[in-house]
């Protein structure tokens, strides 16, 4: 029998962000003659890009969309940068932005569209107010200019709580009820899987440096189409957060997803599509 | 059956999960559950309930404790909860449950607390 391979390839790219040199993984389907819609898909914190493994096999979005989904620097397979023992990892706006558009540029992508859930998705919100023209459209997964925090972070990093189980099983309460259990599980072994005290900095990101308030209203949707869509059972983004960012956003399309939290593409990838073409087709209906 | 009393089913309801009584086989702790006005005071040996009491008592030590009103327990015990009312920390972001004391051994170990507390789910059918 033919060996069954999932149709994704993984690759390493090397690039610098912000002049450090950086090893990053990540993996990409398409077209199968090229070509294709280029759609970076920007995974959680604490997270990697397998999140994104369920859109990188879908032959509806792959023949039109040229999907690629990176690790951040720290995650997954991307190594962090030399000399990282000496430091502590914060992800900022300014080091995230910059690491998408190092990825951009290096991969050589045409006015990408780019798809965050959580912190990606609130640094796509950045991407609309400051990077509008480099972009196709921009899609924000539980995104909101700001949300209210509900627990201490530093439980996330010390020696005496085991920072992969207490990471997950803190997260475990964003995931919808109705999500299928396989799928439960496989988000939640990704969060048990991060590196020590990286879910933490990226939360530094999330809770201190991100605050996007008053700045959302700047966004010109003429000049990139933003789509917002946010599961119902997200407490951490709310379904309130939301829709008062998108109030502040003339032409931002908002949609709130039933029986979906805060990991759509991953805990519920079947409920998850049938949010996510229709955004696909109408940017597709765009670019043609 | 109120939610105190369903709560006082939790006992059998743990009796029942080897999976989780496996998963909490270092759970060694005593702690508080408040369902509504009504105290339960559990004391976990290796993740089985060597100790349960429903009710006051005087001078009863426990590292930390866990209280909601009975609007917060009747829907987070619902087989499918509504959303904002499924997951303890869901609770306690709306403000309907509160958590005191030492964090740590129910850091180490929440994800069995979470469905420790949320056995009472089981018995939804029952009313």
């Amino acid at each position: 029998m033919a060996p069954q391979l999932d149709p994704m390839v993984g690759r390493y790219l090397r690039l610098k962000i912000d002049g450090v040199d950086h090893r990053i993984y990540f993996e990409e389907a398409g077209p199968k003659g090229g070509g294709g819609i280029p759609l970076v898909c920007l995974h959680t914190a604490g997270a990697d890009n397998r999140q994104y493994r369920h859109l990188l096999a879908d032959p509806e979005i792959t023949s039109r969309f040229r999907v690629l989904a990176f690790d951040m620097p720290w995650h997954g397979k991307s190594t962090p940068p030399d000399g990282w023992e000496k430091t502590e990892y914060r992800l900022t706006t300014t080091s995230y932005t910059a690491a998408i558009r190092a990825f951009c540029a290096a991969m050589e992508l045409d006015r990408p569209v780019v798809m965050g859930c959580s912190i990606g998705g609130r640094i796509v919100l950045n991407l609309a107010i400051a990077h509008a023209t480099e972009f196709r459209a921009l899609i924000a997964l539980e995104a909101a200019d700001f949300q209210q925090p509900w627990y201490d972070t530093a439980w996330l990093h010390r020696p005496d709580v085991h920072g992969g189980e207490v990471c997950a099983a803190l997260v475990s309460g964003l995931i919808a009820p109705q999500s299928p259990p396989v799928s439960r599980h496989e988000t939640l072994w990704m969060y048990m899987q991060g590196g020590p005290g990286v879910f933490k900095g990226d939360l530094y990101f999330y809770r201190v440096d991100g605050d996007l308030r008053e700045k959302v209203k700047t966004i010109d949707t003429k000049v990139c189409p933003l789509y917002l869509l946010t599961g119902e059972y997200d407490f951490s983004c709310t379904s309130e957060d939301t829709l008062r960012t998108a109030a502040q956003i003339p032409g931002v399309e908002v949609q709130i997803m039933k029986h979906v939290g805060h990991f759509p593409m991953s805990e519920h990838p079947a409920k998850f599509r049938e949010y996510i073409l229709p955004v696909l087709a109408k940017i597709s209906a765009l670019s043609s | 059956m109120t939610p105190a009393d369903r709560f006082a089913r939790l006992p059998d309801l743990l009796a029942d999960d080897t999976d989780l009584q496996r998963r909490g086989r270092w759970v060694t702790v005593d702690c508080r559950v408040d369902v509504g006005e009504q105290p339960f005071f559990l004391g976990l040996e290796n993740g089985a309930l060597a100790a349960f009491e429903r009710g006051t008592r005087l001078m009863r030590s426990s590292a930390f404790t866990i209280r909601a009103d009975k609007e917060a327990w009747t829907q987070h015990w619902q087989v499918e909860p509504p959303p904002g009312w499924h997951d303890l920390f869901a609770l306690t972001k709306r403000g309907v449950a509160s958590m005191e004391g030492d964090f740590r051994p129910l850091l180490q170990n929440l994800q069995f607390f979470k469905d420790l507390l949320a056995l009472p789910r089981r018995l939804s059918s029952e009313g």
